[in-house]
């Protein structure tokens, strides 16, 4: 029984301080790129929210869609009633694991990391890769990908089928710093 | 026997450390952010009057409006084809909270100028607020020439409308709105008629797809001009959204699209077929 006790203390003070290295931002950007000949839109989420557990080398993202800043006010307004539809699904989340966690050095390297993107209520396994890095308090992620609209269930009308690009353009910088409940 | 309390305790708090879901930890931090409620209606007129929607920042909307003749006229005027009222109007954001447009319509060549501010915004998480309120005033410059021994000073030929736009997004699909109005004319073409006309206007979007909505409006009157048989302005639009515009088509009791003049001065019997058909064409830059 003592045995038992102190493992479960063990256990205890281990997942305790494995809630310690987490890592948190509330400022992360998110930007979107579409690139036609005839326009450019271009949008930014400077409220992005992430977490990295290092313990495990999981991580989450939850993005707010009423979040993204558009240049054209009807550009945002047209983005959530009609694109996305924010009022049905208010966030974009990605959910995975950075591969390869351990290698994770003070010098940026590239990680790749697999997950699931959920955009507009549509689930897709992605892999993307990321320029890291990781101090005591620090871990820096950027980079950039591509998804395809179709994928998410995004319809383009076809009056405007010259004006959005069917692959759009993500680009990320998170910031996240020691997370303490 | 406490041992098993705490051994128990222990176990239960490891494993909710352990197995809390990283997601569910962005879900405890997210900050509770304001929304404001957008698109409660998409054009700046419900179907003729104004709804509480304002040009964004130096936006510059050209506006081109027609109605036709009642449909009831036959074959002959090609169901209200051959008649048209037509407005041509600039609408312009000076800020994202004051729209100033200015109009003219071939309708008894009438100038019209307006301003409309939002006061209020409805609002969700954060600070909210249930509904949106906006102000709106408009002067109407009647420019036709009265017949011979009926001339009136400039002054006479002004009308001024205010309104309090009162609305309300319930969901995303259904948006209504309330219109106290009060409409002045300086000269009445007699004395029984009234020179101060309050009226209430309501006005509702019915989302039919993710571009197209249906509206209806409808304003009573609680004064009415006695010099000409007045009826109540009914209207019913169907909004198309295509990209930058929106295109409304417009069945209404009435030919006239400026306040003043549909909400006081409409003659036609809906019921009765008077209907006058019509559009809103608008191109922003």
């Amino acid at each position: 029984m003592k045995i038992l006790y102190a493992f479960f203390v063990c256990l205890f003070l281990v997942s305790f301080t494995n809630a310690q290295e987490r890592f948190l931002t509330k400022k992360g950007i998110i930007s979107f790129f579409s690139e036609t000949p005839i326009e450019n839109i271009e949008a930014q989420n400077n409220q992005v929210l992430s977490i990295v557990d290092a313990s495990s080398g999981k991580m989450a993202i939850a993005i707010l869609m009423k979040s993204f800043m558009f240049k054209k006010a009807l550009m945002q307004e047209h983005f959530n009633e009609n694109y996305v539809e924010s009022d049905k699904y208010p966030k974009a989340t990605f959910k995975g694991d950075i591969i390869d966690f351990d290698n994770i050095t003070t010098s940026e390297i590239t990680l790749a990391i697999k997950g699931n993107l959920t955009i507009h209520g549509k689930t897709k396994e992605i892999t993307i890769e990321a320029v890291t890095k990781k101090t005591d308090e620090v871990i820096e992620m950027t980079g950039n990908f591509f998804i395809n609209l179709s994928d998410f269930d995004v319809k383009i009308p076809s009056v405007v089928k010259n004006n959005i690009s069917e692959k759009i353009k993500v680009s990320f910088r998170l910031y996240h710093k020691t997370y303490k409940k | 026997m406490k041992k098993i309390f705490l051994t128990a305790f222990l176990i239960l708090a490891s494993l909710q450390l352990s197995s809390q879901d990283l997601l569910d930890i962005l879900e405890l931090e997210a900050p509770v952010t304001e929304n404001i409620v957008s698109a409660t209606f998409k054009g700046t007129r419900i179907v003729n009057g104004h709804s509480i929607k304002n040009r964004k920042d130096s936006e510059l909307e050209f506006i081109i409006s027609h109605r036709f003749g009642r449909v009831n006229t036959g074959f002959e005027e090609l169901f209200g084809l051959d008649q048209a009222n037509i407005r041509f109007a600039f609408e312009y954001g000076l800020s994202d909270n004051l729209t100033a447009g200015i109009g003219r319509s071939s309708f008894e060549k009438t100038y019209d100028g307006y301003l409309k501010y939002s006061l209020l915004k409805q609002k969700t998480g954060a600070n909210s607020f249930p509904f949106a309120v906006s102000l709106f005033g408009s002067i109407a410059a009647k420019s036709q020439k009265a017949i011979a021994g009926n001339e009136r000073t400039f002054a006479e030929s002004l009308f001024y409308v205010g309104q309090v736009l009162i609305a309300k997004k319930v969901n995303s699909s259904f948006s209504i709105q309330v219109t106290p109005t009060y409409v002045h004319r300086n000269l009445a073409t007699t004395d029984a008629d009234p020179h101060d006309i309050f009226a209430l206007g309501v006005g509702s979007r019915i989302k039919l797809s993710k571009r197209v909505s249906l509206n209806a409006e409808y304003y009573q009157q609680f004064q009415k001009l006695e010099s000409i048989n007045t009826r109540n302005s009914l209207a019913f639009g169907i909004d198309i959204e295509s990209g930058g515009h929106v295109f409304q088509i417009i069945l209404s009791n009435t030919i006239t699209m400026v306040e003043k003049s549909f909400i006081t001065e409409t003659t036609g019997n809906f019921f009765g077929g008077d209907i006058h058909l019509g559009f809103n064409l608008s191109r922003t830059f």
